[in-house]
């Protein structure tokens, strides 16, 4: 091969981004091979460490019998028996379904509605959007606690004190295993709504102006150009937003720990709440291998769910 | 893009000409925007005027206005007596050391996997991508046992502030949205650049970096954040009370102490992050479009 030649093939590898000329380590390590290696050390080290490995050590630690003091003996399914058979585990999957449908009620239609009102808004999009963020960037710890004041039954609860201005209540918050839940869905959708406004916003300026423009010509109000035009428009995001908050509700955990301990009589005992008392709520050590059984039953549901989810709506997602 | 930028296309001039519209529309305006003060900054209003306002007014008048006057003393209690300074400069340095591994990972990570694209990139990304199908949850249970009882190392890390800083590092969705940033950048940068003669090293330094401020910067922004919200893992790992991050030693603090120094606590740990997302409030917005981007 002469000179001329190597310099073209080596100006095609370059225009392809890697290089493929003759393979040995030598050259491996000349063509870039070895810097490449070291410019993604650092994400394979976090990721091998803190991601893959972890993703791995579930699956062998949901098969064993494990305490961090004896050796792990391998007990087979005997954990998944377990989790099964325990009685708390019904109320936690019942717990947990009703906190995503009820958070679907209150936190899926008004972020919506209010985005496509924002997005109309003629001056002033930039103060609506960021007042409905503000609560999305404060620390949930805060934001529980402080609705923890907000709930309380005595003199210093707000919500009580301004009902009962206009004569209602008061109620019983979190004292009352009928109200817990549905203050918890309250708390958490307002901690949350202000995401999904954004995206709505995002999504409704790719909407085509000219079909607002057809849909007028040919004679359409107000009122059909937003259920006709903007609702199909959005409903590829609207699925996917919809997936995605009832994957993350399934995975509530800060504010039935923080508000109520999963209380008042395990009315607010989630999935999240029983994996971590599994492992971490006894003080004589963790039965790691039903915590990690458990999380394995809830990620397996959770991925067959989105799997027939994906399937139920496909047809509608797409023209 | 900024939502400001494109004009209302919905309603149209036509439709502002009908009273109905035009009074409906702007009646709709102005009962969103009393709601969203009301339910947006209300409860964080409430908690200014409680931080500095005595106890037993806040017990008794939750929504009186300074029936007694203010008692700023609440704030200056909640940082010596309570120890929220401390607890607060925990919190800054674990929100340092885990942006610092997250941007350290997601500009090397992505560079290699657009710009230096080995063979095998195409691997790593199907593993990168498939983390993002798995849930939180099921990665606590083994990572807490990683960390009591590390392979290799045989030394526990809890107390240490590494255990937070390390693994705050595996967020595919950083190196994601920065490799495809670096996806859109012109090849022919690069390719003028390694013909010049740079290596990769310069190419990243001298090329790359400066060029993807901006991601890096949405990146950071939300990285921040996320270690400012951050209580499940800190509170596993860092068992010690003195190396606490706020979001840990709130619950307790509110047991400790009197209301009114609690909501001080409690406002001294929102500060930095309204302080930034007002500072910061394209990043912010743009990042979460972005987000939402990406799911769709």
């Amino acid at each position: 091969m002469d000179a001329i030649s190597e310099i073209e093939v080596e100006g095609a590898a370059l225009a392809r981004g890697r290089y493929r000329a003759r393979r040995t380590p030598a050259t491996w390590v000349r063509n870039g091979g070895l810097s490449t290696l070291v410019f993604l050390l650092p994400l394979l080290f976090v990721f091998g460490a803190f991601s893959w490995y972890p993703i791995v050590r579930t699956i062998v630690m949901s098969l064993q019998h494990t305490n961090l003091v004896e050796a792990p003996t391998w007990v087979g399914f005997d954990n998944f028996r377990a989790v099964w058979n325990d009685p708390l585990f019904p109320i936690a999957v019942k717990n947990t379904a009703y906190f995503a449908l009820l958070a679907l009620i209150f936190g899926y239609p008004v972020p919506l509605a209010a985005a496509v009102l924002m997005s109309e808004a003629r001056r002033g999009r930039g103060l609506y959007s960021a007042l409905a963020y503000l609560p999305v960037v404060i620390p949930p710890v805060v934001a529980v606690l402080l609705w923890k004041t907000f709930y309380d039954a005595g003199s210093v609860g707000v919500f009580n004190t301004v009902l009962g201005w206009v004569h209602l209540g008061p109620y019983p918050w979190l004292q009352s295993a009928s109200w817990a839940m549905p203050s918890l869905v309250l708390e958490a959708t307002w901690a949350n709504a202000g995401a999904t406004v954004i995206i709505y916003l995002a999504a409704l300026t790719s909407v085509n102006a000219e079909l607002y423009e057809a849909a007028e010509v040919d004679g359409a109000t107000l009122w059909q150009k937003v259920w006709r035009v903007t609702l199909p428009q959005l409903r590829g995001v609207l699925l996917v937003t919809m997936i995605l908050q009832i994957i993350g509700t399934a995975q509530v955990f800060l504010e039935p720990f923080l508000f109520t301990s999963g209380g008042p009589a395990n009315s607010t005992l989630t999935v999240l709440l029983l994996i971590y008392n599994y492992a971490f709520g006894n003080s004589l050590g963790g039965d790691y291998g039903m915590a990690t059984a458990l999380s394995l039953m809830l990620a397996g549901f959770l991925a067959v769910f989105s799997l027939a989810y994906m399937r139920a709506t496909r047809s509608w997602s797409t023209e | 893009m900024s939502n400001d930028e494109r004009p209302p296309a919905l309603i149209t001039s036509a439709d502002w000409r009908r009273p109905t519209v035009r009074y409906g529309v702007g009646a709709a305006h102005v009962l969103l925007l009393v709601g969203l003060i009301i339910v947006g900054l209300g409860p964080i209003l409430w908690l200014a005027k409680g931080a500095v306002t005595p106890t037993i007014d806040t017990i008794s008048h939750p929504m009186a206005l300074f029936p007694h006057g203010a008692a700023w003393s609440n704030l200056r209690r909640a940082w010596v007596e309570v120890d929220v300074g401390r607890y607060f400069w925990n919190t800054v340095v674990l929100a340092f050391g885990s942006w610092l591994t997250q941007i350290i990972v997601a500009a090397t990570g992505g560079y290699a996997l657009s710009v230096l694209r080995p063979s095998y990139a195409k691997l790593i990304n199907a593993l990168l991508l498939a983390t993002l199908f798995v849930p939180a949850v099921v990665l606590l249970v083994p990572l807490y046992i990683e960390i009591v009882k590390p392979p290799i190392v045989h030394h526990s890390f809890i107390d240490s502030y590494w255990a937070v800083w390390l693994p705050a590092g595996a967020s595919a969705f950083n190196v994601i949205i920065v490799k495809r940033f670096f996806d859109n950048l012109p090849r022919e940068i690069f390719e003028a650049a390694q013909i010049d003669g740079a290596g990769p090293f310069t190419l990243f330094w001298k090329i790359v970096l400066p060029l993807s401020k901006p991601i890096l910067g949405v990146v950071s922004v939300f990285a921040v954040l996320a270690s400012w919200k951050d209580f499940l893992w800190p509170l596993l790992v860092l068992t010690d009370p003195n190396k606490q991050p706020l979001s840990v030693r709130l619950p307790t603090i509110q047991s400790q102490t009197e209301l009114g120094v609690f909501l001080a606590a409690m406002l001294i740990a929102c500060l930095v992050p309204i302080a930034g997302f007002l500072i910061f409030q394209r990043s912010f917005l743009r990042g979460s479009g972005l987000g939402g981007a990406l799911k769709g």
